[in-house]
């Protein structure tokens, strides 16, 4: 059984979070073999509600002082584009979904995405896209 | 006779304009030519620390380095507690791996933002200006040899500060200006504006370093 861990550094990204956190995602991201999603929300005003059933958990909080044990917990990591999430993740060698925030002046997180993907390292995809990257 | 000894003192004020203005710039040319190659035991630096990602990717550079590089100083955003928490971490951090660091000082100061994320760009005119006047007195009582940023909108108003302490003659201070990872083909706002004013620019990608053939490329260093 799969976690998946979703982190936005110290971002908001309400559009990522709540697209990811929505009933029918959640029912998709379960039939794709997770069984754990945790949700770093960092400065977001969209606030999923935790719950934990037989057969799912669902984690979400802030702020950790440090992410590198739910990136090594994780199977999949979906980080917005800042460079320290990524580089951490791939750092542990986690394959990696990175989502672009279409709303962020100048969208200068597209170039790292961009390349790193070029390299192999990544996919990104718009928040529109992100569940069907998931698969 | 009136008219001519008011137009007498219009040419007087506009000719020492004129030259306080001639000598600034070659104040400026002066400081921004000037390499200072002395070797030395160490180097007091002033580390800017701007939000997030930006504290990250520095914090990672200077995991690197080596104790010459104290005391350190670090300014952070006065609405920045994040920063505060990782550079304590880092700086403990750093103290257990190495005891004789432990007597490594560190100070952090904070400073008003220059622009909050999505500020409107008139208004970030005014915050920004308003900066300048309080990292000025900052840079002036800290005085370090050296000033490392990696482009956060607050390195803007310190390096300024760093460079004007240069110009009126009280010590020139090396800037050095590392081009966050996340610029692959084109410069931030903070990295267009220190192009010019820095002693060291140094960018992590290939296509920036073909771009801007003054910079300096180490490949990725953070």
């Amino acid at each position: 059984m799969k976690c998946a861990f979703v982190t936005v550094g110290t971002t908001s990204f309400d559009d990522l979070i709540a697209c990811v956190s929505a009933p029918d995602s959640l029912q998709k991201i379960e039939s794709l073999g997770y069984n754990r999603l945790i949700l770093q929300i960092g400065r977001g005003t969209v606030v999923p509600e935790p719950f934990s059933t037989e057969s799912f958990t669902l984690d979400v909080y802030r702020y950790k002082d440090s992410l590198k044990e739910d990136i090594r917990k994780a199977d999949l990591v979906i980080s917005h584009a800042g460079a320290g999430s990524c580089l951490e993740a791939l750092e542990k060698g986690k394959p990696l979904v990175v989502v672009i925030n279409e709303k962020l002046m100048n969208n200068h997180q597209l170039e790292l995405a961009k390349q790193l993907h070029k390299e192999g390292h990544l996919f990104y995809c718009t928040c529109r896209k992100v569940l069907a990257s998931w698969k | 006779m009136r008219r001519f000894s008011a137009l007498m003192c219009v040419l007087i004020l506009a000719a020492a304009a004129g030259a306080v203005a001639a000598f600034l710039i070659l104040r400026i040319w002066v400081v921004l030519r000037s390499r200072d190659f002395m070797p030395r035991e160490s180097l007091s630096i002033l580390v800017v620390a701007g939000s997030g990602g930006h504290t990250t990717e520095i914090l990672r550079l200077l995991g690197s380095l080596s104790n010459a590089y104290s005391p350190r100083h670090y300014v952070i955003a006065d609405t920045d507690e994040m920063s505060a928490n990782k550079i304590n971490s880092f700086e403990l951090d750093r103290a257990d791996r190495d005891p004789s660091n432990m007597y490594t000082k560190y100070y952090i100061h904070r400073i008003p933002r220059s622009r909050e994320v999505r500020q409107s760009w008139p208004s970030t005119v005014f915050t920004t200006l308003h900066s300048m006047w309080l990292s000025f007195p900052l840079i002036h009582q800290v005085k370090p040899d050296l000033v490392l940023c990696n482009g956060p909108g607050t390195c803007v108003p310190i390096c300024v500060s760093a460079l004007l302490l240069g110009i009126l003659g009280i010590k020139k201070v090396i800037i050095v200006y590392v081009e966050s990872v996340c610029r692959v083909e084109t410069l931030s706002l903070s990295g267009k504006i220190l192009f010019h004013l820095s002693d060291y620019f140094i960018v992590q990608w290939p296509a920036l370093k073909e771009k801007y053939p003054k910079s300096v490329y180490l490949g990725r260093i953070v």
